[in-house]
């Protein structure tokens, strides 16, 4: 990797988990693998963050919870599910309780593997959400469905028009080769 | 009378690792009551014992919870072995409680570094962590997990530990030691850490009591109670051992008592790495509980006494699997020690008594 475009943001939320992944994905943001030098910064605010990372399965209670983060969240959005409770169930896939992985509830788009995930891990995948953010934030201003807010807001000001976007170097490339 | 408020707090919250809710029933800033509601990370996991038999499941226990996993493995086990009568040898027992006492100084500094956090000190935090990663490396090198190790198991501990690399652990410990000291210097000596903590979340000898606490939280308000004084396994062996208590019951307190007991650990793994005999570490096992056989144990986890009760129904599926864990036991206190609080300081108070919610609701 030679050039990300952009810092992400993230919100974690704890699914039903061990806890395993959810100390490696605050391990991953601490001195020995530091996360921040990519500019990754740990937020508790939905609406300032870019990638959702899920760490264990759901379950009845928290399924509406996860659903409502990751409505807060604003377009273009990624999550990550770390570890393999998010990514199916993991050892509790038999337990009364849980429903599955990340993906019964919402849509994910990296699935990390691991029981407990290592932070080396973590952070391919947020690295990699990132080239994934930049493609949807392109997809964005293709579908017509969002042209009519892109203009209204071009317009207004609040938004540099979509050309001289294209224009920055690099903006419009893969963040990860 | 002023008006009450209801703030709602978690389950996804900056300072919360987990999620928890609270109803935090307010009078202006002051806190006059605080109604928790659980079941966020509900699994399931006792009911699985009927689906895993009594081997699989040593690895279901190591997931109750990430943190204390190596604790819930070896109260399992210990269960399990005192179930079916099966002794298991001196070196095994030994190697248990240094990984016991590995992941109390992995809990306690993980722990640490999420309450300078709380109270805004990032630095610390970091700090804190840096050196946690020691004692992962420790775990990694010797059983090849980082959080998980599946390292204890029925019969003994999975993976011959040399003595070399007994000693070795001894000397990255007193090099750990010596960086944490500074730390601990900033948590328990510097003026603007103090005033975040001392006189705050104040839960009385007499309550703690009352409500059965259990662990650090209920040693820093002067009560006595901790199991390894039960002497079960290598604890037996030590030359001496007394809890660290303290009287003061605040904030301030319970991280003292934390911050000295991961000092107590490093002497007791020295002094078991000085004695550990030579031989095996695992037993074979063979057969399954009797038929209502039941047996009971605790254990000290780093956040109070786990209680363990299994009973057999005579074939490889246990009948009844079933686990206290020390954060149903503290989550009284909590609420206690809650009451009283500005709203500013909720989130120390919520921190200081630890609180393990995977291991609560499994």
């Amino acid at each position: 990797m030679s050039y990300v475009s952009k810092s992400p943001w993230i919100i974690h939320y704890d699914g039903s988990s061990c806890n395993g992944c959810d100390i490696e994905v605050l391990a991953a943001l601490t001195p020995l693998y530091d996360a921040e030098r990519f500019g990754v910064v740990n937020t508790g605010n939905p609406k300032h963050a870019d990638i959702f990372v899920v760490t264990g399965g759901v379950n009845e209670q928290n399924a509406p919870v996860i659903k409502q983060i990751y409505d807060q969240m604003l377009e273009p959005k990624v999550v990550v599910a770390c570890g393999a409770c998010a990514c199916g169930g993991g050892v509790y896939q038999t337990c009364y309780n849980v429903l599955g992985g990340t993906d019964s509830v919402i849509p994910v788009d990296a699935y990390v593997p691991g029981c407990a995930v290592r932070p080396e891990s973590i952070i391919d995948a947020v690295v990699a959400g990132v080239g994934i953010l930049e493609e949807k934030a392109k997809a964005m201003k293709m579908n017509p469905a969002h042209k009519d807010r892109s203009e209204s807001d071009a317009a207004s000001g609040a938004h540099v028009p979509v050309a001289q976007v294209d224009d920055v170097p690099g903006a419009s490339g893969a963040g990860v080769e | 009378m002023s008006k009450r408020t209801v703030i709602p707090f978690g389950p996804q919250h900056p300072v919360l690792p987990e999620p928890v809710h609270l109803d935090l029933v307010l009078e202006d800033e002051r806190v006059v009551n605080a109604i928790p509601r659980i079941g966020y990370v509900h699994r399931g996991l006792e009911k699985l014992v009927e689906k895993r038999d009594y081997t699989q499941f040593v690895y279901v226990t190591e997931r109750i919870c990430g943190i204390c996993s190596f604790g819930h493995s070896l109260g399992y086990s210990q269960c399990i072995e005192q179930l079916m009568g099966i002794e298991i040898t001196d070196r095994a027992e030994y190697l248990r409680v240094i990984f016991h006492e590995l992941s109390r100084i992995h809990s306690h500094l993980l722990w640490l570094g999420l309450l300078a956090d709380g109270f805004g000190f990032e630095a610390l935090f970091m700090h804190a962590w840096r050196l946690r990663e020691q004692v992962l490396d420790i775990f990694e090198e010797c059983t090849g997990g980082r959080v998980i190790f599946s390292a204890c198991d029925v019969g003994g501990f999975r993976q011959e530990v040399s003595n070399e690399t007994l000693k070795g652990i001894v000397i990255v410990l007193e090099r750990l030691r010596e960086e944490y000291r500074t730390i601990a210097k900033t948590l328990l000596d510097d003026s603007s850490v103090k005033s975040r903590m001392v006189g705050v979340g104040y839960l009385s000898h007499e309550q703690a009591k009352e409500y059965s606490m259990v662990g650090p939280f209920a040693r820093a308000s002067g009560l006595e109670v901790d199991e390894r004084l039960l002497g079960v396994g290598a604890y037996g062996e030590l030359s001496s051992f007394e809890p660290i208590l303290s009287d003061q019951g605040d904030c301030y307190a319970r991280c003292d008592v934390r911050v000295k007991e991961v000092l107590q650990s490093i002497d007791i793994i020295n002094e078991l790495v000085a004695k550990i005999p030579e031989g095996d570490v695992m037993v074979p096992v063979k057969g399954s509980p009797e038929k209502d056989a039941e047996t009971m144990m605790t254990l000290e986890q780093p956040r109070g006494q786990a209680f363990y009760y299994a009973k057999g129904n005579g074939s490889k599926f246990l009948a009844r699997m079933r686990i206290r864990t020390p954060t149903s036991q503290n989550i009284a206190g909590m609420v206690a020690a809650l009451s009283g609080a500005e709203l500013a300081d909720v989130p120390m108070v919520i921190l200081t008594i630890d609180p393990c919610i995977s291991c609560t609701e499994r």
